[in-house]
């Protein structure tokens, strides 16, 4: 007998689930609460993505704006014949060898006039790039009349003074409103001021509460110090020099001495700028770093107190430097042009020189290299593999290698290329021609894979309508398959291409990390890629490298893009559904 | 040299296309119909016959030059150099680059006979290679012209010998993972075993020593520093690397992937899937950049609020970064197993009365899971293999620490490290680094592997 009669003494007890009770509408409630909450995990991790690559791109890009900019003296300088052409012949070659930085220079002497004093003049030309004199020159070779003539040029200030300008950490205070009668000993040379009001007294008391917070910081360091465990010796030093500051603030309102880890002052008198190393009240003993027009006295207000908020310590440029440079900007000198050098020149020592041509050459001919290779290559795998291959061991390790080859480390790939390349073929150190052999095996897999998938999607009709007419098998492969799978092809070697213009590591390992300042020409000479020479600009300690890694960045960030909105593009315009 | 080759190999190519193909018609006379095959296939085929051998000539001939004018370079040289290998391999790079045109001046009077008589064996070997080519050249050209003829199978003949182009670069993928074996497995053997080399450490030395320190190899007379060649505190550097990676990456980059498979909207599906191919297609240099100026600095200064003693080049800011790298990775992989699991199983789950997240928790992921760990395995050895933002935001010291606040170092950044710049190719310091290259590639292989089988042995199939 069949089992008809379900509802029997033997059916499991039915498990009533009551809907509208309490208990369950709470149950219901938790469960949407949790459902909630997993909705918001997931945004969150979107979000917190999308803020990483937004920190990043506007890190970069707030730190590489300024490295396209350059600021430069524009002024009228004298193109003395002496300095560049003395025998006045005026063929190119001594036009091309003459001193132009002499001319730079004393057309910097002349817009502050009066500088005397080796270490002062030092500090005045250090403002100027060595490259300083190099667009005089063009322009001199360009016109040769203008030797002995005034002309208007641009002169490049040296990457301290360049970061100075575009970095607004130091703040200038003036403080105009003094109360009391000034009157300078001297002009030039170590001068007093003495003041008939105590306009210093504020300043005294503000260096003192600067020196008591930075004994306290001191104190509150050891303090931690000693709290992990850290043994009395190491802390002499610092306790050392708390003690020394106390001393310093605790000592009567009377005199006070200024060093460079204090805020710098200066006192703007009589058209001259002294700097302040001593100070009671109501005078001040300091070295002149402008001169002054005269020793007469200055009435209150007509002379000015300015304070470099940032120590001379925590700044690449000093006080000499930065004073000189306060003077050319106030007299309208300065000015910050867009950096077209930085495109047209190749690495340089001196990072106001420095450009990323070379680099970018070296990136396009190692490019060409890789694709020359591996199009053609990854292509006629891919055909072989999709079309062709018999299923067979053979095929299948190909297949199982090149999937492997896709998840192996781009450093093994240096690696290969140093054993094999340049060790057995000897072939020669930081070509582009090595460079583009490991770059090419590297996105190899990748090229085939996408081209594999392109292939694949070109639907078996063609294929069977050319072999119908007559066709061979590779007639019907090369002539109607493949012209359909090239858009597909296309945007995968694109990709492909854009991996490897990043790529740095195996690049390393062959050699192309050398100081290279001559933008290469040929394949087997030495050069450097875009990623290397960000690569070696982030490891130099100077500021100004760090703007022009960014700035290299934001070059290498944009073509990529480019590439990857080109291959998107491609895949939209010719994107066919059968 | 090879430039002019590559003019007469390429004259041949159409040399032998335009005679073929003349002759082809020639002979067909207008009755193409007749004929087997087309006159431009006879033109490809005997281009062919005569820019393969000479192709295959000039490789031969060139590898074969070249190791001549080693052998009498090395043969020009004092007794004294050759029977010491470093030396012998100092001398001979720099005939070579005199050779090259490099800097003549430098060198000493028997770098100098040795590099005039590596230059004149290998011009006259190229040479002769020049001479021998064409001569095949010429040989292949008028074999193919003496075939052309109406019945002759050109294109079939043709057609094999592409078929077997195709071949070669179907193999080229399998020649590259040979070349690695041959480099890394070679230098490794020889780091351990060749008696040649001195100050090796032994195997075991090297798996289980504590103390990283090859830079002491290079100063012989500083005798008080003692080379080691541990390789623990690499492991324990990568290894803290790549777990920060990893914690950081994992919940990231699988939540994104199911927010984005299961509850976005198209349109945010078209915000969201772009941005992470911008990650994704940031290089790695760009990301040790920020990782070296930006996170560290932030990191080390929050710690300092905390009073916490941070390293400037702390595990933690490489181990962040590196975990921005894989998020891309990881959730794009996820994506698409989570995709692939059949729209029947959801339904069946939301019949039930399940919450959306009930569902994905308790039937998705369990039957995406395989795909998923695949993709963790990929993305952990994508972790280990990664060089620049370690070098660039890791240290060089040895550290054997778990602290993530401390400076490490990686395997990758000592490779870079002793292989950048100058190096001997016979010392153990630089052969160390090829040991350390055979550790990553064998790691990530057995990963990879590892990802495979998994995916393999525990899919579900569901059609």
């Amino acid at each position: 007998m069949t089992d008809l009669t379900a509802g029997g003494v033997n059916a499991p007890a039915i498990r009533r689930v009551e809907f509208d009770t309490e208990e369950a509408k709470a149950r219901l409630r938790r469960r949407y609460r949790s459902e909630f909450r997993f909705k918001v995990y997931g945004f969150a991790a979107l979000a917190v993505t999308t803020t990483f690559l937004l920190l990043l791109l506007s890190s970069i890009v707030s730190k590489g704006i300024p490295g396209f900019f350059q600021n430069v003296i524009v002024t009228d300088v004298l193109v003395d014949a002496g300095k560049i052409d003395p025998e006045g012949n005026g063929d190119a070659a001594t036009l091309r060898a003459g001193d132009y930085t002499a001319i730079a220079r004393a057309a910097l002497a002349e817009a502050i006039p009066g500088i005397e004093g080796r270490q002062l003049k030092k500090e005045l030309n250090g403002l100027l790039s060595s490259g300083a004199g190099d667009a005089l020159r063009e322009q001199v070779l360009a016109d040769p009349s203008l030797v002995g003539q005034r002309v208007k040029t641009q002169l490049l200030l040296a990457d301290e003074a360049d970061v100075f300008l575009k970095d607004s950490s130091t703040t200038i205070r003036t403080i105009a409103d003094t109360r009391g009668i000034a009157t300078p000993t001297g002009t030039t040379g170590d001068v007093t001021i003495f003041v008939g009001a105590n306009d210093f007294a504020d300043d005294i008391a503000e260096v003192k509460a600067e020196l008591k917070a930075k004994a306290a910081a001191i104190m509150e360091a050891i303090e931690r110090r000693k709290a992990r465990g850290a043994g009395p010796e190491s802390l002499k030093d610092l306790e050392r020099e708390a003690a020394d500051l106390r001393i310093r603030y605790e000592a009567a309102a009377t005199s006070e001495t200024l060093d460079s880890k204090t805020p710098s002052r200066l006192v703007a008198i009589n058209g001259g700028i002294v700097k302040v190393k001593e100070m009671t009240p109501t005078l001040v003993k300091g070295e002149v770093i402008i001169p002054l027009k005269s020793t007469a006295d200055a009435a209150p207000g007509t002379w000015q107190i300015r304070v470099y908020e940032k120590p001379e310590s925590n700044r690449n440029l000093n006080d000499r430097g930065l004073t000189f440079l306060e003077a050319l900007k106030a007299k309208g000198l300065v000015e910050n042009r867009f950096n077209w050098a930085f495109f047209t020149t190749g690495d340089s020592r001196e990072a106001e020189l420095a450009g990323i041509q070379g680099a970018l050459v070296g990136s396009i001919l190692t490019l060409l290299v890789t694709i020359g290779l591996c199009l053609p290559i990854g292509v006629l795998a891919a055909i072989y593999l999709e079309e062709f291959a018999p299923k067979n061991r053979m095929t299948e390790l190909i297949e199982i290698n090149i999937n492997n080859l896709a998840a192996v480390p781009s450093i093994v790939f240096g690696l290969l290329g140093l054993a094999v390349f340049l060790n057995f073929f000897n072939l020669p150190r930081s070509a582009p021609l090595v460079g583009g052999l490991v770059l090419a095996l590297l996105v190899l897999p990748t090229i085939i894979i996408a081209s594999r998938a392109a292939l694949k999607s070109v639907p078996p009709s063609i294929r069977e309508a050319a072999l119908g007419v007559g066709a061979s098998h590779q007639q019907a492969v090369f002539h109607h398959v493949l012209p359909l799978a090239m858009p597909g092809i296309m945007t995968g070697t694109i990709i492909g291409m854009a991996h490897a213009l990043g790529e740095t590591a195996p690049l390393l390992m062959i050699g192309m990390i050398a100081f290279i300042v001559d933008v290469p020409t040929s394949l087997t000479q030495a050069a450097t890629v875009l990623p290397v020479q960000i690569f070696l600009w982030s490891d130099l300690p100077e500021p100004a490298f760090k703007m022009k890694t960014a700035a290299a960045i934001m070059v290498l960030l944009a073509v990529l893009f480019v590439m990857n909105g080109l291959a998107i593009w491609l895949r939209k315009k010719f994107e066919r559904r059968w | 040299m090879a430039s002019w080759y590559a003019l007469v190999a390429v004259g041949l190519f159409i040399a032998g296309y335009i005679l073929a193909g003349s002759r082809a018609r020639a002979v067909a006379g207008g009755d193409y119909a007749g004929m087997h095959s087309l006159p431009t296939y006879h033109g490809l085929y005997t281009a062919s016959l005569a820019f393969l051998p000479a192709l295959f000539i000039f490789i031969c001939g060139s590898f074969i030059a070249g190791q001549l004018a080693t052998y009498s370079a090395i043969s020009a040289l004092p007794e004294n150099i050759q029977s010491d290998v470093l030396r012998q391999g100092a001398a001979l790079r720099e005939a070579i680059n005199i050779v090259r045109g490099g800097s003549p001046a430098a060198a000493s009077a028997e770098v100098q006979s040795a590099a005039e008589s590596y230059g004149s064996v290998l011009s006259a070997g190229q040479w002769a290679t020049l001479a021998l080519g064409m001569l095949a050249g010429f040989g292949g050209l008028s074999w193919g012209l003496s075939r052309v003829s109406m019945n002759f199978r050109a294109r079939n003949n043709f057609e094999k010998l592409v078929h077997g182009l195709l071949w070669i670069c179907a193999t080229i993928a399998v020649l590259t993972t040979v070349g690695i074996v041959f480099s890394v497995v070679g230098e490794t053997y020889r780091f351990f075993f060749d008696p040649d080399i001195k100050g090796k450490p032994t195997v075991f030395e090297f798996l289980f020593g504590t103390d990283w320190n090859p830079q002491a190899a290079m100063r012989a007379d500083q005798g008080d520093i003692q080379t080691a060649y541990g390789f623990l505190p690499l492991l324990t550097g990568t290894l803290l690397i790549t777990t920060i990676a990893i914690v950081v990456a994992g919940p990231l980059g699988l939540f994104s992937a199911i927010y984005l498979a299961e509850y976005a909207s198209p349109r945010m599906r078209a915000i969201a899937k772009p941005i992470l191919e911008i990650l994704a297609g940031i290089p790695t240099v760009v990301l040790g950049f920020f990782a070296a100026l930006t996170v560290a600095p932030y990191i080390r200064g929050w710690g300092e609020a905390f009073g916490l003693e941070v390293a400037s080049e702390s595990a933690l800011a490489a181990g962040v970064v590196m975990g921005m790298m894989i998020i891309p990775f990881i959730s794009s992989l996820s994506d698409d197993v989570i995709n692939a699991v059949p729209q029947s199983l959801r339904d069946g789950a939301y019949a039930m009365g399940a919450t959306k997240s009930e569902t994905i928790r308790q039937v998705i992921l369990p039957a995406a899971l395989p795909g998923i760990v695949s993709a963790f395995m990929l993305a952990i050895s994508r972790a280990i293999g990664e060089t620049m933002i370690v070098v660039m935001a890791a240290g060089l010291a040895a550290n054997l620490t778990f602290n993530p606040l401390d400076a490490v170092t990686t395997i990758t950044v000592q490779i870079k490290t002793i292989l950048v710049g100058d190096q001997e190719f016979d010392s153990a310091k630089t052969l160390a680094a090829f040991a350390l290259g055979f550790v990553l590639f064998f790691v990530t292989l057995v990963l990879n592997f590892i990802a495979l089988k998994v995916v393999q042995r525990y899919r579900e199939q569901y059609d």
